[in-house]
């Protein structure tokens, strides 16, 4: 899924947080090019 | 979606190609989660930011996804999504992103 590529991490503060998704993406062997927590409210 | 993350991933999909950038969601709920995935496929749905009628198709995948979550530790898993894995609607979730990543043009 990840190789070669460039991951863009797009949290939610109601669900999944951006940095908890960057470290999985990281176990995953991903790379990390960008990391936000949107909020909807 | 956030106006900036548009425009974030305007500027990484230009400076990468779209071929070499994958997105991963976080989103609560099966409706968010599709929003957010079709602003990355076929555009920012609202007309309001950076991707308006910009057809990027990336892939993208919810951070639930079988796809994804197989690729993780087992012990990061656990650290990181943990109880909200539980709490959220993984299939119904994870069945938009995938229509919306089939939409792909």
């Amino acid at each position: 899924m990840f190789e070669s590529k460039q991951v863009i991490v797009l949290g939610e503060r109601d669900g999944i947080a951006g940095p908890a998704i960057a470290a999985c993406v990281v176990s995953a062997g991903g790379h990390v090019a960008h990391t936000s927590t949107e909020c909807f409210v | 979606m956030d106006l900036n993350s548009q425009e974030v991933i305007k500027r990484l999909a230009d400076e990468h190609g779209n071929d070499n950038l994958v997105v991963i969601l976080g989103a609560p709920d099966a409706e968010s989660a599709e929003i957010a995935a079709e602003t990355v496929v076929l555009g920012d749905p609202t007309y309001a930011g950076a991707l308006a009628e910009a057809q990027l198709g990336l892939s993208v995948y919810h951070v639930l996804e079988e796809e994804f979550r197989s690729l993780v530790d087992d012990d990061v898993w656990e650290d990181q999504v943990g109880v909200m894995a539980d709490v959220l609607e993984a299939e119904e979730i994870s069945a938009a992103v995938k229509g919306m990543r089939e939409a792909k043009p």
